[in-house]
């Protein structure tokens, strides 16, 4: 492969994919040229998959065949369009009609009335997309896109990420080609250095440091990994980039080892991403067989491969040296720092790791320069972070903001606000290791500082919002348990440290709390922090430290009233039956999952305490109100 | 842990023949015990003493490393699963949406807890942390097939629906 076949590749296929961007009248001049029609596009990623993306390519493929379109119309499976909570997602091009929650019904009225007769098919459309006059509104002009800035997500949703050709015309592996014909190592150091790029892993290291640190650690032999363990429960950022845009990384990585002088670089996945271990395996084969991996690339003497490997369910995995040490196939346990990656790691040899999402950003820093990226951002983070936004919002999906945008901005705007009319309570940013911002912070610009500040962290990027049914001891409880479970156990801050701490918080919920027991848990959690060996443990205590920090109330509410307001906490909640308003009509009985509820027709019934998992299920079926929570 | 599985160990030869392709086709790499245990449980569906110990001759390492490496980690299984693997998403997306309410209403309706399989060998429970489908929270899978935005209320209608083959989906 050389600069000039690449080109070829570029130019053969731009027009190909730029019809995915533009509507209008330009656009169907453009579509024209492209030899297709129109171009439908379906998310093909876990959230859609899992919401039948499947059904809805297959009818489409069936439909188009069965009306004879098939030659004029392209079907393109792309990666994640970022708005999981309206999949399956299919949008028609030229036109930009967004068709929401499709299904192979709703695939075939498409494919006849628009895609035939060329009838937009309104009533399908996603309303936000659509004018009261009936014309549609781009996709990117929605309030749920207009205030993201998609550099990381850029080719997630648009491109086919099976064809390395559509990458190539998203000037994919132009950088590398640069890099390695026009570069020296130190070059691109001082182009990252200068960017301002950090790790976006959660530490936020600066990635220019941290490469150059492994370039000047002598060596013949040194490895690139990429960190896609992504262990925080309800962050998906890094597993959509694999599945929209597996070519990113791949690029990203043969840039890092021509930099620090590796041959070698190891994907370090999750087994449970089947999807993204799939793409990533394909993507690799295909820059094997153009030659953008392997030998003398670009015709020079660098050369570059790449393996996967499976990570098997192991929180702590995501810390480096624990990482590496699985790697080696060993129990995933971390170890002490220094000796750093960059001087001893995979395998005892010079080391660089980056996160996923931080090497989505290398090869566009590299073709557009350091001063385009920290020209995005705040003066200490620059840039755009990608967060998996969840829970309790009505937008939930993967957002891509630049640096110092509001959570307020985030929360309203993007996510579109608190569903079912409830309040805003607090923000949860860096999963277990994080914490939760309240209300009152709701304009705090996100930045590495100020999260840090705040008493949370940026870290991979899972956000999770949460309103006022969501009870603050119960949630810092979720996460004790959480990293209980997922301790290694090599030291003993963090092993025993995260036992007590949640034997604690289960004494409060359960209503047995003391006043004592708050000062005992800060006591035990700075412990934790200032002792344990790696991140896992020192960031353990977050969760409860932050919600202790700002819902000082709630935990005082269980203690001394032994109230849970939010109506979470089991052991302070129990539903009962008015016996004047039951009419025994049985619905609650039969509705019940778990068999609870007895009584016979026309008779009260009665709910068994013991058997009762507080679903609430029986008090929202009631047509008589019968059934109150207490 | 200790998991000493009472069930006898029903391992066939084609399935020792398959096992041992896999150790010659990772005896020499790096790092490659994972990759053993991971494809060896995909052949037997988890990893009792009887594999373990094959694996360990095979690769020439102690069967204590082997041992520790797969307890070490959630994926790797020391007992049979069920006929239906069902797995409960507790991430944080789903648990804020009342998963954990969604897996004790399964507990109940199979009698079993998370982690154990049903004496007919039909059901094993498992809470897993997030599948990745945060826009469905929450989130519930049996085998491969997803149940997005469930509620207690559907739970016995899934479970049944695979008592008689095949699910729903």
């Amino acid at each position: 492969m050389t600069l000039e076949q690449l080109n070829q590749i570029k130019d053969k296929y731009a027009d190909l994919v730029k019809v995915r961007k533009i509507v209008a009248e330009e656009g169907e001049k453009l579509a024209k040229v492209t030899g297709y029609r129109k171009q439908v596009l379906v998310c093909g990623s876990t959230g859609c998959n899992s919401s039948g993306s499947k059904k809805v390519l297959a009818a489409l493929d069936e439909e188009l065949k069965a009306e004879g379109l098939e030659e004029e119309i392209l079907v393109v499976r792309t990666g994640c369009f970022g708005l999981c909570a309206l999949g399956p997602i299919m949008i028609v091009y030229p036109e930009g009609a967004f068709y929401a929650q499709a299904t192979p019904e709703s695939v075939k009225r498409v494919v006849k009335e628009h895609l035939k007769e060329g009838n937009i098919v309104k009533d399908l459309l996603y309303q936000e997309t659509v004018h009261a006059d009936g014309s549609i509104i781009s996709l990117y002009e929605t309030n749920f896109y207009k205030k993201q800035l998609r550099i990381s997500l850029r080719n997630c949703g648009v491109i086919d990420p099976e064809n390395i050709n559509e990458y190539i015309a998203t000037d994919g592996y132009q950088a590398l080609a640069k890099v390695v014909t026009s570069m020296t190592p130190d070059d691109v150091i001082n182009e990252l250095l200068e960017s301002g790029i950090r790790g976006r892993g959660g530490a936020g290291f600066p990635t220019g440091k941290k490469w150059a640190f492994a370039k000047a650690t002598p060596g013949d032999i040194k490895y690139v990994c990429c960190n896609a363990d992504e262990g925080d429960p309800g962050a998906f950022m890094d597993r959509s980039i694999l599945e929209g845009d597996p070519h990113a990384i791949i690029e990203a990585m043969a840039i890092a080892g021509y930099t620090i002088g590796a041959k070698q670089g190891y994907v370090y996945v999750r087994a449970e991403y089947p999807v993204a271990v799939e793409r990533l395996n394909i993507a690799i084969a295909q820059a094997k067989e153009i030659g953008v991996l392997g030998k003398n690339i670009f015709g020079t003497d660098f050369e570059f491969d790449i393996e996967i490997r499976l990570g098997a369910g192991a929180f702590v995995c995501g810390e480096e040296t624990a990482l590496m040490t699985s790697i080696e196939g060993n129990r995933g346990e971390p170890r002490p720092r220094p000796p750093f990656p960059a001087v001893k790691g995979l395998f005892g040899k010079p080391t660089v790791l980056n996160n996923v999402e931080t090497l989505s950003n290398i090869p566009q820093i590299i073709r557009k320069g350091a001063k385009w990226y920290s020209a995005m951002g705040t003066e200490t983070s620059k840039g755009t972070k990608v967060f998996a936004l969840g829970g309790k919002i009505t937008n939930v999906g993967l957002v891509e903001i630049p640096m110092g945008t509001t959570l307020r901005e985030i929360v309203e705007e993007i996510g579109g606000g608190i569903p079912n009319g409830k309040k805003f309570k607090a923000a949860q940013t860096g999963g277990p290791s994080g914490g939760c911002i309240p209300a009152e912070h709701i304009d705090t610009p996100i930045d590495y500082e100020h999260l840090t500040a705040l008493g949370s962290m940026m870290g991979s990027g899972g956000l999770i919002i949460m309103d006022e049914d969501t009870c603050m001891v119960d949630i810092s409880k979720f996460y004790l348990d959480f990293t209980v479970d997922e301790s290694c156990g090599k030291c003993t801050p963090c092993r025993i440290g995260t036992k007590r701490l949640i034997q604690l918080l289960e004494k409060i919920t359960e209503g047995n709390g003391e006043m004592a027991d708050l000062e005992k848990i800060e006591e035990l959690a700075n412990h934790m922090k200032t002792s344990s060996l790696c991140a896992l443990g020192q960031s353990a205590p977050n969760p409860v430290l932050s919600t202790l920090k700002y819902f000082k109330d709630e935990y005082i509410e269980h203690i001394v009233d032994k109230k849970c307001s939010a109506g979470v906490c089991k052991s302070m909640l129990r539903y009962e039956i008015e016996a004047d308003l039951c009419k025994g009509c049985t619905l609650c009985a039969k509705k019940c999952p778990v068999g609870a509820i007895a009584g016979t027709v026309k008779q009260v019934h009665t709910i068994d305490q013991s058997k009762c998992i507080k679903c609430g299920l029986c008090e929202s079926s009631c047509k008589f109100k019968a059934i109150v929570k207490k | 842990m200790n998991e000493k599985t009472l069930i006898p160990f029903k391992g066939t030869v084609v399935q020792e023949e398959q096992l041992k392709e896999v150790i010659a086709k990772h005896r020499d790499q790096k790092g490659g015990l994972m990759p053993v245990l991971q494809e060896a449980q995909g052949i037997y569906g988890y990893l009792p003493i009887e594999v373990q110990t094959m694996i360990a001759d095979g690769l020439g390492i102690s069967l204590s490393e082997v041992y520790g490496v797969a307890t070490f980690y959630s994926q790797f299984s020391l007992t049979p699963k069920g006929k239906h693997k069902i797995s409960v998403c507790l991430g944080t997306a789903c648990y804020v949406k009342g998963s954990d309410k969604i897996l004790e209403a399964i507990e109940a309706r199979l009698g079993i807890k998370s982690g154990e399989c049903t004496e007919d060998g039909l059901f094993s429970i498992d809470a897993c942390r997030c599948v990745g489908a945060c826009g469905l929270a929450p989130v519930m899978l049996v085998d491969e097939d997803v149940y997005g935005k469930v509620t207690t209320a559907q739970v016995p209608a899934i479970l049944d629906s695979y008592r008689n083959e095949g699910g729903d989906k």
